[in-house]
């Protein structure tokens, strides 16, 4: 009885809302198309798909898919340049974001600094195309910047760029910090900017240096933000940005063995070979990694902090 | 007694923000300056910061082709205005209900938008819904993927939150008002702000999207800019990466653009972005900064 009551509680408080869930209808109608329905769809990871059977009607064909993919060499290659390069991005942006944005707010001329801080935000409004053509007007063959007018005048001979995987492994995080940085500096900026003056007040009182204030004051009350920022980071180092991997190395293929991670294997597997099955396969072993690690990082910073944990 | 860094530390910091800002300008004046120099002054001494040999030559060529940079331009605008109206539309629909304390099942709303957050569904079934709903070579293909960033929905979420009252909306109530009317002659109007800075990063989104293009998009008269920029620079990547016969390779590479008419396609691409961002940046800081501290 009591049961029944709730329910038809629940129903009518449903009903007096109608208009606020009507609200809701559009924005659900795309995530349920543009998210939703793929993820139901991942079952054609074990599929052998047809074109004439599409997603459902295509015979099952249990984990063959996962078994071809991770026999190609490429796949671990993938995986690991993935983790890799997201590990080093997240170590070398953190520290150059945090020491920038400490670095912006002690500076004397407020003016200089805001001029500072919107250059550096500048590379973030590029797309990775047009960042493709100015990595290009650097490293181009003959009459690129470094080859033409940095090793030619120092006697040095000629790189061809973008057919040595080597060098990748370097350009890749420079080019990373050259367009993200100013974007995570200003939200740590923002936590700095937050931080109450009395504090330093005080310690200017006690006479602490201003090396001290910044190792005692200003570094532990940006903890939470900083903590959050790398566990978002954390959370995605299973997905690789694809624009920085595939445009920036103009997809050249000796390239592959420093540049080639998850997403652009996919990429290239399914829209260049047509190999569907394996392509989806590495996409469903991607997103579940990437569900697990998301939720470890979660639970251990629950474990230290809870106030701190995304959820 | 004043807490300031010394001047001499504050003459290393700005010493190293000099060289970090020209490191984020350079690149770009350097194209500029390419853009505008004489080829064969480019094959001689390499490219210069002021131009050594002054030339339009390079627009001039590009501009020859004018019709497929207009209709780069026509997509893209279309689409960027387009996609963030009807995204700033549904995203506040969405955003409005999630910020009423009384809602229900606010939890599991919530739950469903931050989901697609922690898992997806890949590639390869996301590119089959859409070709399966007939989607392929249409604007749509190019609009619907990027309409609802679950970020946007949880920052506009916080500033309804946080900006309007509950009794504000209380009292249109009473005075009978429906809840779209309330949305529409209340919420609206004082949330211009979070409309500005999210129909900027959605603005950003549209304008810079190349990957749904190269993903949908096959017909020549829906080729944005971003995709017109990409297929120019792949097309001479493609013909001497050695892939390609040489003696057609090199017939083809004498017909496309050279080293100058290339940074001039750049320039042109990015050209909207340059002149806009001194007036914009002030505003995608301050989102920036409210995602930030609340989010």
């Amino acid at each position: 009885m009591s049961i029944m009551n709730a329910v038809q509680r629940q129903y009518k408080r449903t009903i007096k809302y109608r208009v606020l869930f009507l609200m809701l209808l559009p924005a659900t109608a795309v995530l349920i198309f543009n998210n939703y329905i793929p993820m139901a769809g991942v079952i054609v990871a074990f599929k052998t798909y047809t074109f004439d059977g599409g997603i459902y009607g295509s015979p099952w064909a249990g984990f063959n898919n996962f078994k071809f993919l991770f026999q190609t060499e490429e796949a671990w290659i993938a995986t690991r340049n993935t983790v890799l390069y997201n590990g080093a991005f997240i170590i070398i942006n953190t520290v150059a974001a945090i020491t920038l944005a400490i670095a912006l707010n002690e500076l004397r001329n407020r003016r200089l600094a805001k001029f500072y801080q919107s250059s550096l935000l500048f590379p973030y409004f590029l797309s990775f195309v047009a960042v493709s053509y100015l990595a290009y007007a650097f490293l181009g063959g003959g009459t690129g910047f470094i080859n033409k007018s940095i090793l030619e005048p120092l006697g040095l001979s000629p790189v061809s760029w973008y057919s040595e995987p080597a060098h990748w492994i370097y350009i890749l995080p420079i080019v990373n910090l050259w367009k993200g940085v100013g974007y995570t500096m200003i939200v740590y900026l923002a936590s700095i900017v937050a931080i109450d003056p009395e504090y330093y007040e005080a310690a200017l009182i006690d006479g602490a240096s201003k090396r001290q204030q910044i190792m005692k004051i200003t570094i532990p009350l940006m903890m939470p933000v900083i903590i959050i920022m790398i566990i978002l980071q954390i959370g995605r180092i299973f997905n690789a940005d694809f624009g920085l991997f595939y445009q920036v190395p103009l997809n050249s293929g000796p390239l592959y063995p420093t540049t080639n991670v998850i997403d652009t294997f996919v990429y290239r597997s399914f829209l260049l070979n047509g190999n569907v099955g394996m392509s989806a396969a590495a996409g469903f072993y991607q997103a579940m990694v990437g569900l697990v690690i998301v939720y470890l990082t979660n639970y251990t910073v629950r474990k230290i902090s809870k106030e701190n944990a995304l959820f | 007694m004043i807490n300031r860094i010394s001047w001499s530390s504050n003459l290393l910091l700005n010493l190293l923000f000099v060289i970090a800002t020209l490191a984020c300008l350079f690149p770009v004046l350097i194209v500029v300056s390419v853009s505008l120099t004489d080829e064969n002054a480019i094959i001689r001494s390499g490219y210069r910061i002021i131009p050594e040999q002054f030339s339009w030559y390079a627009y001039e060529f590009l501009f020859k082709d004018y019709a497929k940079i207009v209709r780069g331009y026509t997509v893209s605008i279309v689409v960027t205005l387009l996609g963030t109206f009807i995204s700033l539309l549904l995203t506040s629909l969405f955003a409005y209900p999630l910020s009423r304390r009384d809602m229900p099942f606010r939890n599991p709303i919530s739950f469903f938008v931050f989901f697609t957050m922690l898992f997806n569904g890949g590639l390869v079934p996301w590119y089959l819904t859409y070709s399966a709903a007939g989607l392929k070579n249409t604007l749509a293909a190019l609009i619907i993927p990027l309409l609802i960033v679950p970020f946007n929905i949880i920052i506009m979420r916080i500033f309804f939150t946080n900006t309007i009252p509950d009794s504000l909306v209380e009292s249109a109530k009473i005075d009978g008002a429906g809840e779209f009317r309330i949305y529409g002659r209340i919420i609206l109007p004082l949330s211009l702000p979070v409309m500005a800075t999210i129909g900027l990063f959605q603005t950003l989104n549209y304008w810079n999207d190349w990957f749904n293009s190269m993903v949908f998009i096959s017909n020549n008269d829906l080729v944005s800019l971003q995709y017109l920029m990409y297929k120019v620079i792949n097309q001479i990547q493609y013909l001497t990466s050695g892939m390609v016969d040489a003696t057609i390779a090199g017939q083809e590479l004498s017909k496309i653009p050279t080293e100058t008419v290339r940074m001039a396609m750049a320039i042109v691409g990015i050209g909207p972005i340059v002149f806009v961002y001194p007036f914009v940046q002030k505003y995608f800081v301050k989102g920036l900064t409210i995602g930030a501290v609340k989010g």
